[in-house]
């Protein structure tokens, strides 16, 4: 009995949680429209978010790119398909691995640090001195945030896209001969816009998602040092089940118009 | 003094004042006034509920019920225009001086000065007046700081220094001089008091240190059971015979 009770409280607590953070999202869109707009702290969030995981977006896309030609290889080889190497693997980077993995690394970077950020800033009655200081916190902190990654999301993106398909290109040229040229020629030749299009769609549904969760997180923080804590895990554990979900809705979304 | 004090305009009142957190009733029926250029000093225990009645009085907190005049006008019935043009004239010391993490010395004080632009207008250079501010809190030559590289008492100083940049007539103290060690709180205390004679500004001043109290106050008020249980001067409350008053004074 007791078992199913803590269930119950729980769903009820996760609905409770979905609610308040569509009105969250509800009351983004609403001051987004309401002037003045923050464009200094809006650019320097884009920068400073850019900044922070630019690094870490390259040495992984870099190692995924690498290991995963390296292991497939193999079983392309006794297929004697190794020449599909470049097709394979840029459709595979671009419409799934570069997108999720990027997002993922960036909720663990970005989404956290938003998290811990207004959540300190809220703690520290940081948001209240700036409402009284004739500043809206919502526009100059939330709105601003959110929009910086969701146009920030997309651009990692196809930096970590590039970078993987040039470690991939890497292990080709190494253990296969292929030329800089032959291999991008075939890379370029097996996207089309149908796979390049859903996949920065969703990478902008993401940017939104962290900027989202992070903010939501930070700006609803419970009151002392171990809140500051909370917001900034429980951001990265909700941004990521979202990035999961808001994933296989687009692979669904995109295979409707594919069987248009 | 504090009789003539008692003549002068009334610049803030709260009437009735009630606050509650679910079933945590902070305040039942709080009731204050402030008069023009008075020190009044408000003690209670911790979470006693006087940051959330003071958070009330400049609009951060909706109160659930009572009344809130703020120099003739009604807080809580007031459009966003109208509350921020008020708070341009109340200063805001917070508890723990809620200094912005991001923004070195200067850009802190530029932030209030550069937002609210209805009293100054829009200022080109903002140089003379965040000088002037920091002069008054005696620390010019930490403008290019960060505030994670200040002391505690330098913190509290540039936040006081921010909120006094706008010259408000009021200035609300959140317990100024909680967590700092008593040589820099009595900095502080003083540093209080000459703004005050420098400006002429009323205050309203939360704290739970006697020795502030002592120095500071023309009236008291203690908040007890979220009611303003006693009123009085320092003199006269401090030699109560109410075990309750007496508690604040041990
Ligand atoms: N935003 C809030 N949500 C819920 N409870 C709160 C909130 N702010 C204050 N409280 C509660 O109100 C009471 C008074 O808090 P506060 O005014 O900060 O005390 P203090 O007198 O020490 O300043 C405390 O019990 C606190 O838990
Ligand atoms: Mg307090």
């Amino acid at each position: 009995m007791n078992a199913i009770f803590k269930i119950i409280e729980l769903i009820k607590s996760f609905l409770l949680e979905i609610g308040e953070l569509s009105y969250f999202a509800g009351r983004f869109f609403r001051e987004s429209f309401r002037r003045p707009f923050e464009f200094k702290e809006f650019l320097r969030q884009c920068f400073y978010m850019g900044n922070r995981s630019l690094l870490l977006v390259a040495v992984t896309g870099f190692i995924i790119g690498l290991v995963f030609t390296l292991q497939s290889r193999p079983t392309l080889l006794e297929f004697g398909a190794v020449s599909w190497m470049p097709s394979m693997v840029s459709i595979s980077i671009i419409r799934e691995i570069g997108p999720i993995i990027t997002a993922l690394i960036c909720a663990g970077r970005i989404g956290s640090g938003i998290g811990a950020e207004l959540g300190s800033m809220r703690v520290t009655e940081q948001i209240d001195a700036m409402e009284v200081s004739g500043t809206n916190p919502f526009k100059y902190l939330v709105v601003t945030r959110i929009m910086a990654t969701t146009l920030m999301l997309p651009l990692l993106v196809f930096f970590g896209d590039a970078i993987a398909l040039f470690g991939s290109y890497l292990v080709e040229n190494v253990k296969g001969h292929v030329s800089f040229l032959l291999y991008f020629n075939q890379v370029f030749n097996a996207l089309e816009f149908g796979d390049l299009i859903p996949a920065t769609i969703k990478s902008f549904f993401f940017g939104f998602a962290i900027g989202l969760v992070g903010c939501f997180k930070g700006y609803y923080c419970k009151k002392g040092t171990a809140g500051v804590g909370v917001a900034a895990n429980s951001a990265v554990v909700y941004t990521s089940m979202l990035l999961f979900i808001i994933d296989f809705i687009a692979v669904f979304v995109t295979n409707i118009f594919y069987d248009l | 003094m504090s009789t003539n004090i008692q003549e002068r305009k009334i610049i803030i009142e709260i009437k009735d004042l009630k606050k509650s957190y679910g079933d945590n009733h902070v305040l039942n029926g709080f009731n204050m006034t402030l008069h023009e250029g008075e020190n009044l000093v408000i003690m209670g225990k911790s979470g006693s509920g006087k940051s959330v009645m003071i958070k009330c009085l400049i609009g951060l907190e909706t109160a659930d019920s009572g009344s809130i005049m703020v120099m003739g006008e009604q807080i809580g019935e007031l459009s966003r225009t109208t509350l921020d043009e008020i708070r341009t004239e109340i200063g805001f010391l917070f508890q723990g001086s809620a200094l912005y993490d991001s923004m070195t010395v200067r850009e802190n004080l530029e932030f209030p000065l550069r937002r609210h632009t209805k009293k100054f207008g829009v200022l080109k250079d903002t140089t003379p007046l965040v000088m002037q501010a920091l002069e008054n809190v005696g620390l010019a030559h930490a403008v290019n700081l960060m505030p994670a590289e200040l002391s505690g008492g330098m913190k509290r100083r540039i936040a006081l220094a921010r909120t006094l940049i706008l010259q408000p007539k009021i200035i609300l103290y959140d317990e100024p001089t909680t967590g700092l060690d008593p040589i820099t709180a009595k900095e502080i205390l003083i540093l209080m008091k000459s703004i005050q004679e420098k400006y002429n500004t009323s205050s309203i001043i939360i704290t739970h240190d006697v020795d502030c109290a002592r120095v500071i106050s023309n009236r008291m008020i203690l908040l007890v059971e979220g009611i303003n249980y006693a009123e009085g001067t320092f003199d006269e409350l401090s030699t109560s015979t109410d075990p309750k008053v007496q508690a604040f004074f041990k």
